[in-house]
C-alpha cells in the first residue's frame, strides 16, 4: 500500500507538469487573449453585406 | 557618431551560436566556467574573452569592454559628456545588436504615419525607446537626445517608454534620431499601434502563464500537505512524509524560479542600486521562507511551509494580473483614438473603386465610405447626404448630420448612405492623431499627487524592513519576519493615485473632453471660480438671423431670398447668417465694396445689402429707425426694402450649464471683449451675477488675477485661440476646440465638441477622481498602520498576510476602475459593432 505511493506521487507530478504544458499551448495559441469578444461574436451576422 | 557593430560580432554571440540576449543562463553548462573567471564588461556586463583587448577611461579608472561595439558605446557616452550613467544605472546595459536601417523612415511616405507637420521646417514624432532597463537609462537617453543639433524638444514617458521628438528638417532627419540613440545601445521606432498591441499582448501571456504555475503549483503542494496536516498520531511513515516534502519541493521550485522572476528581478535591481523598491520585501519574504523549508527538507528536520510560500505567490501574482488588466484596461480608452483608423479604404480614380491600404491614401485622392464604415481620413464631403457618429471624437451620440461640403472627422462611423469625398489630411495629421498626441502629452508628466504618493511608499518599505529585522530578532521566529515583510502593502499607496488618473482621463475622453496636462484635474477639482467668454464659447460665434423689418411691399421670404443672391459669393460672417435655401435668380454686375456691402444687378434692378450709409446713397432717404443690434440693410432705388437684425445665438445648453455650475457651488463670472451692455443683458439672463463687458485680453487677465489675489483658485472656460493669454493665467484652463484647432490649443482640457454639458461632466469627474485618490490614501495608510504591527506582534500567518496584502492593492485598483464608469473595456467596440449593424439593418430595408 505504501510502496504505491512512491509510484503515485511521482506521477502526480509529472501529469502537473504535462497539465502545464498544455494550459501553456493554449495559451500561446490565443485561447487566452481576448474573453470578451467570442461572447458578443454570436449576435454579429457574418452575412455577406448586400449589393 | 554612428557605430557599425557588425564587424565585430559580439562574442556571447559567438558562443551561444545565435544572437540571443547575452543572459548568463542562456549560456552553456560547459562555459559556465571560463565565463564566472573571466571579468564584467563594464558596459554590459557580460564576460570579458580577450582582456585589454578593449578598452576605454570611464569614471576615472581604465576599463574593460567586452567586444568593439560596447566599447565605441561606453566611448559615445562619455565623450558626449554622460558619464554619471555609469554611476546611477541601477542595471547593466543591453548590448548593441545589429540594427535595420533607420534610414527607411526619412521617406516623406512612410513619415506620413507617424509624423506631423509642427512648423514649416518641424516636424513631431512619437517614438517607443527598447532596451529601457531603469530610470537611469531614460535619462541618459533624454540628456543625449538634448544636445542632438536639430532637435526641438523631446519627453519620454517613464510609463510607457515612449519618446516624443520634434525635430527641425533643415537641420537634421529621423534616422539621424534613431542612429543617436542606436549608438548609446538602445533601440528605436515609431510609435507603430499595431506592434505595441502585439507587445502588450505579449506581456499578458507571460504574466498568465506565471499565475497559472503559481496557482497550479500551489494547489497540488496543498494536496501533498494534506496528510501531515492530519496526521495527530503520527500514522505517516516518516519516509512517506519525507517523499512528500520532496515532491512539494520540486513544484514549489517553477514557482519560485519561474512565477516569482519578476519580484526578484525588481528586488535585485534595487540592490545594485542601493535602495529598497516596492517589491524587496516581498522578494525578501518568499526568499526567506522557501530557503527555511529547503533546509528543513534537506536536513530532514523541522517545519515546511511550501504550501503556505506557493499559495502566497499565487495571491501575489493574481492580484498583479488583475492590476494589470486595469492599467490596460484604463490606457487603452486613451489609445483607442490611434487604432479606430481603419486599415482599407475605397480609392475612387475616375468612376473605378480600388480597394487600398488607408495608410496609402493622400491629400487631395477621393474616397468612397459606404454606410456602417468607417471614415479612413479627415476630410470633405464631395457627394452624399448621411450622418456621421463622431462620438468617438466628441463623446456625442447623436450622429451629426453631412452633406456636400461637411467636413468628415477620420475614424468617425458613416451611418445612413454612401458618401464620396475628398481626403484633406491623412495619418499622424488627423484631428483624432492630434487628440492622441496631446493626450499622451499629458499621459507623460507626473504630477505632484504621484510623486509624493510615491515618496510615501519607498519611506514605507524601509520601515517594513526594519520592523521584520526587528521581529526576527526580538521573537526569533522567521515566520513572523516573512508575515511582516508581505503584509504591508506600499503598492497599494503607490497605485493609489496612477490608476485612479488614468481611468478618469479616459472617461473624460469617452464624454469628449481630451486632458492635456494630468494635473489639471486636481486645480480643476479644487476650482472655487470659473470664469466664462461669451462670444465663441456660450455663444456659437456664428452670426445668424434673429429677425426681419420690412420696410417695401417684398415679403419676408423674397428679402432673404434677394439678400442670399447679394451674399453668395461672399466670404464675411455676416454672409453665412443667411444660410441655405431658395435663392434669387438673374444676379449680374455683382460688386463687393470691402467695409460697406454688395451691389448687384437682381433681374434688372439694382439692389444693395450693407451698411446703413452704403444702402442709404441708392434708397436716397436716410435709414428709418436703428438699433444697436448687428444689423444688414437691404434697398433699392425706389427705396428701403428691410432690415436683418444679425445675431450671435447662445448655444444649446448655456443657460443650464451656468446652472449646474452654480449647482456644483462654483462662483461663475462673464468676461467679454463685447459691448458692457451686450453683456449685461447677456448675464442677467443667464443668472450671473458677476459680469465684465468691453475687456480686452489684458483686462481679462487681470480679472483672474485678481480672483487669484483673493486666494480663489480660477478656472477659465473660453475660445481655445483668441483667448490664449487668459487661459494661461488661469490655474485651469478649458477651451472650445474645433476640429484641425485642436493640436494648436494651449490649454488644460479641450472640450472635442460643441457640447457646453461637458464642462460640469469633467468639474464632476474632477472631484470623483480626487475623492477617489483620498479614499485610496486613506485605506492604503489605515490597512498598513493596523496591518504591520499585527503581523510583528505574529498574529497573523505567512498566507493570511498574503491574502490581506493581495486584497488591500486589488481594492485599490477596483476602487480606482469605478471612475472608469460602467463602460468597460469593450464598451467602444460594443458601441461601434451596434452601430455598423444598426447602419447594415437599415441598408437592407
Amino acid at each position: 500500500m505504501e510502496s504505491s505511493l512512491y509510484l503515485l506521487v511521482p506521477l502526480s507530478v509529472a501529469l502537473v507538469f504535462l497539465i502545464g504544458w498544455v494550459f501553456w499551448r493554449a495559451l500561446h495559441g490565443g485561447q487566452f487573449d481576448d474573453l470578451d469578444r467570442p461572447g458578443y461574436s454570436i449576435l454579429e451576422d457574418d452575412d455577406p453585406k448586400p449589393k | 557618431m554612428q557605430v557599425n557593430m557588425s564587424r565585430h560580432p559580439h562574442p556571447s554571440m559567438l558562443v551561444a551560436g545565435r544572437c540571443a540576449l547575452p543572459e548568463r543562463q542562456n549560456r552553456p553548462p560547459h562555459m559556465a566556467n571560463i565565463l564566472a573567471a573571466a571579468p564584467a564588461c563594464f558596459h554590459c556586463g557580460a564576460a570579458v574573452l580577450e582582456p585589454r583587448r578593449w578598452r576605454s577611461s570611464v569614471l576615472g579608472a581604465e576599463r574593460e569592454f567586452c567586444c568593439a561595439g560596447c566599447e565605441a558605446v561606453a566611448g559615445t557616452i562619455v565623450a558626449g559628456g554622460f558619464e554619471q550613467y555609469y554611476a546611477t544605472r541601477s542595471a547593466a546595459a543591453l548590448q548593441p545588436q545589429d540594427l535595420p536601417p533607420a534610414a527607411i523612415y526619412d521617406d516623406p511616405d512612410a513619415q506620413r504615419q507617424f509624423a506631423v507637420r509642427s512648423g514649416e521646417h518641424r516636424r513631431i514624432a512619437t517614438l517607443i525607446l527598447d532596451r529601457i532597463r531603469c530610470a537611469a537609462c531614460l535619462w541618459l537617453n533624454e540628456q543625449w537626445l538634448r544636445r542632438l543639433p536639430g532637435l526641438v524638444r523631446v519627453d519620454i514617458n517613464y510609463a510607457t517608454h515612449r519618446a516624443q521628438v520634434e525635430w527641425d528638417e533643415r537641420e537634421t532627419r529621423l534616422s539621424r534620431i534613431l542612429e543617436a540613440i542606436r549608438a548609446i545601445g538602445y533601440d528605436a521606432w515609431p510609435f507603430d499601434p499595431l506592434r505595441h498591441a502585439s507587445l502588450e499582448r505579449a506581456t499578458r501571456r507571460a504574466a498568465l502563464w506565471r499565475l497559472f504555475v503559481a496557482g497550479f503549483g500551489a494547489m497540488q503542494v496543498m494536496m501533498y500537505a494534506i496528510p501531515a496536516y492530519f496526521d495527530g498520531g503520527g500514522t505517516l511513515p516518516p519516509e512517506s512524509a519525507q517523499l512528500l516534502r520532496w515532491a512539494s519541493l520540486a513544484l514549489t521550485l517553477p514557482v519560485i524560479v519561474f512565477s516569482c522572476g519578476p519580484f526578484f528581478a525588481a528586488a535585485w535591481r534595487d540592490l545594485q542600486g542601493r535602495r529598497i523598491g516596492l517589491d524587496t520585501p516581498i522578494a525578501l519574504g518568499i526568499a526567506a521562507g522557501f530557503g527555511a523549508s529547503v533546509w528543513a527538507t534537506v536536513s530532514g528536520s523541522g517545519e515546511v511551509y511550501f504550501d503556505s510560500i506557493s499559495m502566497l505567490v499565487f495571491l501575489l501574482l493574481g492580484a498583479r494580473y488583475a492590476e494589470l488588466l486595469a492599467r490596460s484596461r484604463a490606457a487603452r480608452g486613451l489609445d483607442r483614438l490611434s487604432r479606430w483608423m481603419p486599415s482599407f479604404a475605397l480609392r475612387l480614380s475616375g468612376e473605378a473603386q480600388e480597394k487600398v491600404a488607408a495608410h496609402t491614401l493622400a491629400a487631395g485622392d477621393r474616397v468612397l465610405v459606404p454606410a456602417g464604415e468607417r471614415v479612413p481620413a479627415d476630410g470633405t464631403v464631395e457627394r452624399g447626404c448621411s450622418s456621421a457618429d463622431e462620438s468617438l471624437l466628441t463623446g456625442e451620440s447623436v450622429p451629426v448630420a453631412k452633406a456636400a461640403g461637411s467636413t468628415l472627422i477620420g475614424g468617425s462611423v458613416n451611418v445612413e448612405q454612401p458618401l464620396t469625398m475628398r481626403v484633406t489630411q491623412v495619418g499622424a495629421e488627423t484631428a483624432a492623431a492630434a487628440i492622441a498626441r496631446l493626450v499622451e502629452r499629458a499621459a507623460a508628466a507626473r504630477p505632484a499627487l504621484v510623486a509624493s504618493a510615491d515618496r510615501i511608499a519607498r519611506v514605507l518599505t524601509y520601515v517594513v524592513v526594519g520592523t521584520a529585522l526587528l521581529a526576527y530578532l526580538g521573537s526569533g521566529n522567521p515566520w513572523i519576519a516573512v508575515a511582516v515583510l508581505v503584509v504591508t502593502c506600499p503598492c497599494a499607496l503607490a497605485l493609489a493615485a496612477p490608476i485612479a488618473l488614468t481611468a478618469a482621463a479616459a472617461r473624460l475622453l469617452e464624454q469628449g473632453v481630451a486632458l492635456t496636462r494630468s494635473g489639471a484635474l486636481e486645480a480643476l477639482a479644487r476650482a472655487g471660480d470659473i470664469v466664462l467668454d461669451k462670444t465663441g464659447t456660450l455663444t456659437t460665434g456664428r452670426l445668424a438671423l434673429a429677425r426681419t423689418e420690412r420696410f417695401g411691399s417684398l415679403g419676408e421670404q423674397d428679402c432673404i431670398a434677394l439678400a442670399r443672391a447679394l451674399e453668395a459669393s461672399s466670404r464675411h460672417p455676416i454672409a453665412r447668417a443667411f444660410g441655405e435655401g431658395p435663392c434669387a435668380a438673374d444676379v449680374s454686375a455683382l460688386m463687393n465694396v470691402p467695409g460697406h456691402g454688395v451691389e448687384a444687378c437682381v433681374a434688372g434692378r439694382r439692389v444693395r445689402i450693407g451698411q446703413a450709409a452704403f444702402c442709404a446713397e441708392l434708397a436716397g432717404s436716410p435709414a428709418p429707425g436703428g438699433g444697436e443690434r448687428t444689423a444688414a440693410w437691404l434697398a433699392d432705388a425706389s427705396g428701403w426694402l428691410a432690415r436683418f437684425a444679425l445675431e450671435d445665438p447662445l448655444r444649446a445648453g448655456a443657460a443650464s450649464l451656468v446652472q449646474s455650475l452654480h449647482a456644483a457651488g462654483l462662483r461663475v463670472h462673464l468676461v467679454s471683449g463685447d459691448a458692457p451692455r451686450v453683456v449685461e443683458a447677456l448675464a442677467r439672463s443667464l443668472g450671473i451675477a458677476s459680469f465684465a463687458g468691453g475687456a480686452t485680453p489684458q483686462d481679462k487677465s487681470a480679472f483672474v488675477q485678481r480672483l487669484q489675489g483673493e486666494g480663489r483658485v480660477v478656472a477659465m472656460l473660453g475660445d481655445g485661440l483668441n483667448d490664449a493669454p487668459v487661459l494661461a493665467r488661469a490655474d485651469v484652463s478649458i477651451a472650445m476646440g474645433n476640429g484641425s484647432e485642436i493640436a494648436q490649443l494651449h490649454s488644460d482640457l479641450v472640450l472635442l465638441g460643441e457640447r457646453l454639458g461637458a464642462v460640469p461632466e469633467a468639474l464632476a469627474g474632477a472631484r470623483r477622481t480626487l475623492r477617489v485618490i483620498g479614499q485610496n490614501f486613506a485605506w492604503a495608510l489605515a490597512y498598513n498602520a493596523v496591518a504591520l504591527p499585527a503581523a510583528a506582534a505574529g498574529w497573523v500567518g505567512p498566507w493570511e498576510a498574503a491574502v490581506g496584502m493581495a486584497a488591500s492593492s486589488f481594492i485599490v485598483v477596483l476602487n480606482a476602475l469605478r471612475l472608469a464608469g460602467r463602460g468597460r473595456a469593450d464598451s467602444t467596440w460594443k458601441a461601434a459593432s451596434t452601430s455598423s449593424f444598426l447602419s447594415r439593418s437599415r441598408s437592407y430595408s
